[in-house]
């Protein structure tokens, strides 16, 4: 089995936010950057279970600038085959998408993994574009995935509860929590992944539909108003009469 | 010209959150002097669509939507798209609208803002929307460039207005004969909680304060008693003292009801990712320097075993005085 798995790069989740350019651009000077949690945890590692379960590769593939080399180095300690790295700003998601499919199309991957979102934008639209743009059925939310003769078994989530779907390969899948349990790389891994491929491609031209023209960041709560543990009564006067919230 | 509005039907009426998407659709037709056009899958009682906002209601009629298959769904609304002439197209960023909006997207070539959270600003040839990012750290204003704009509306942004208005119903048959998805259904587990955690406008959340799964029957009296969902932090899902679905955070899923109260919470930046877009937050916690209080509006020092059992009592002496 042929698996492309979809990682992108991300700021650690402790990260601090800040912005430059007059708030139109992320500050990522002094930033830890990870694999995407989504991505990483979930995806990437079911993956790299049925390939040692059944055989097969792991490729990952991420849309980005150089500087996130040591993040795609990071997948392929964790045990990805190899990485496929398009050199272009991952600023539009149909961009993103279109530069990963152009790639993909003629591969013969079997089975294409993303993340069900990314804690930097927040998008979760990747996987699904992909799927549109490959022409290929879509799962999103999937929390748990088994693959046999050539049928992949997806439970995920839905509205009001989970669904168990099967479906044919080839498809795309966007992995939730579930999936997998998270692996920290070893030093065996760490060693071999300087040495793996990590094939660089160049970007073809795409439609930018969408951009970002600010930033803020969102307001915090100033004061925390404390009621006394013995007079719980109290929160519940306040969340009717103050806070309107019941 | 005309905004159409993708609704959903869930328990045997239309979402709350479908109604949420309606009316943004319809604020937005008002601005771009058009009507709002909703359509739907499924027969239920429609009237709530027009008193939302929406104009016409377009059935969408085809035996293959029987499962919501994001290739089948995708083409259906697009085919209703062309038929409307519709340059906004609304979702509800929820399961459905995160499988189907950005394929619809795709066909259409359309620029699309998943999880907006306020309405769009349109003059002349700019339309921005702001949605968070940085998992509700930050808010970004987008602009999209394209002719058609796809936006999927967070859940909980705006309350749903309902008001004397009604819709013309109309069946709208789609020919999806070209499409074969080899997706199938297997099996459905219904969720057994009768509150669906997204729409959920009260929430209940505890954490490993709690001390064990076993303790979890006071957190559920309160929720109960206030009409509330529940939800918990990442290490309570994780060691399976409450199911994943139940996981709010970063890594679980996003919330912003009107009122979150958490309870044995320490309040890590990763828990705050996903509810700091609550309206008002409530902080239950025996450690005075627990971080969660620098996020909330309204705080407890105590213990939880002590209070919750309390705040239960309170709350039904509210309800039965109301
Ligand atoms: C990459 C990454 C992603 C993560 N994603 C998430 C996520 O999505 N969601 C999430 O929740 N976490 C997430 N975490 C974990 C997060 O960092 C915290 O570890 C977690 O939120 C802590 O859960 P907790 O508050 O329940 O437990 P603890 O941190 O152990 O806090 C328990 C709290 O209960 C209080 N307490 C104890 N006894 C009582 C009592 N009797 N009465 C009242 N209060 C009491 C304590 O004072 C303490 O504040 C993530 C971590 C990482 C590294």
């Amino acid at each position: 089995m042929k698996i492309l798995v979809c990682i992108s790069n991300v700021p650690d989740t402790t990260t601090k936010i800040s912005f430059t350019n007059n708030n139109t651009a992320f500050n990522g000077a002094g930033v830890q950057f990870v694999i995407n949690p989504f991505d990483e945890w979930y995806a990437l590692v079911r993956a790299l279970e049925l390939k040692e379960a059944q055989g097969g590769s792991v490729t990952i593939i991420h849309v980005g600038a150089a500087d996130s080399e040591p993040t795609i180095r990071k997948g392929l300690a964790i045990g990805a085959d190899d990485a496929v790295r398009i050199d272009a700003e991952p600023n539009d998601a149909f961009a993103v998408a279109e530069q990963i499919a152009a790639y993909a199309k003629d591969k013969g991957f079997d089975l294409i993994l993303a993340g069900k979102e990314t804690i930097s934008y927040n998008g979760s639209m990747v996987g699904a574009m992909l799927a549109e743009l490959m022409n290929l059925p879509f799962v999103s939310m999937a929390t748990k995935l088994d693959v046999a003769n050539n049928v992949a078994t997806i439970e995920h989530d839905i509205d009001g509860g989970t669904e168990v779907a099967e479906c044919a390969l080839p498809l795309v899948i966007a992995a939730n929590k579930g999936m997998a349990e998270a692996r920290i790389p070893n030093m065996r891994g760490i060693m071999a992944a300087r040495t793996k491929p990590l094939l660089q491609v160049p970007a073809i031209s795409t439609d930018k539909l969408t951009s970002i023209s600010l930033f803020e960041l969102s307001k915090g709560r100033t004061d925390c108003k404390f009621i006394d543990a013995s007079t719980p009564e109290k929160l519940i006067e306040l969340l009717h009469t103050e806070a309107k919230a019941i | 010209m005309s905004v159409l509005i993708y609704t959903e039907v869930s328990k045997g009426k239309v979402k709350k959150s479908s109604l949420e998407a309606v009316n943004y659709g319809s604020r937005i037709a008002a601005q771009l002097n058009t009507t709002a056009t909703a359509v739907i899958v499924g027969d239920v009682d429609l009237s709530d669509l027009g008193k939302a906002g929406a104009k016409k209601v377009l059935k969408l009629k085809n035996d293959k939507l029987a499962r919501l298959d994001s290739q089948y769904l995708s083409s259906a609304i697009e085919q209703a798209a062309n038929a409307e002439g519709a340059t906004v197209i609304i979702f509800a960023h929820d399961f459905t609208g995160k499988e189907v909006a950005p394929r619809l997207a795709t066909k259409l070539k359309a620029g699309i803002v998943a999880g907006a959270v306020d309405n769009p600003v349109i003059s002349g040839d700019s339309f921005t929307v702001k949605k968070n990012v940085f998992s509700g750290k930050a808010v970004a204003t987008y602009s999209l460039h394209s002719a058609k704009k796809i936006i999927s509306l967070l859940p909980n942004s705006f309350p749903v207005e309902l008001k004397d208005g009604s819709a013309e119903a109309v069946d709208f048959a789609v020919n999806l004969d070209g499409i074969n998805s080899p997706l199938k259904v297997k099996e459905v587990k219904k969720d057994t909680s009768e509150l669906n955690l997204t729409d959920a406008e009260l929430v209940v959340s505890a954490g490993r304060g709690m001390k064990g799964p076993e303790n979890w029957g006071m957190i559920e009296d309160l929720a109960k008693s206030l009409g509330a969902a529940t939800a918990c932090s990442r290490p309570v899902a994780d060691m399976d003292w409450r199911p994943h679905h139940e996981h709010v955070g970063q890594t679980g899923i996003a919330i912003r009801p009107d009122l979150y109260i958490a309870i044995g919470i320490s309040g890590a930046i990763q828990h705050l990712a996903g509810v700091n877009g609550s309206k008002t937050i409530v902080v239950i916690n025996s450690d005075k320097e627990a971080p969660f209080f620098k996020s909330a509006d309204y705080g407890i020092i105590g213990d939880a075993f002590e209070i919750v059992p309390k705040l239960t009592e309170a709350v039904k002496k509210f309800k039965a005085n109301q």
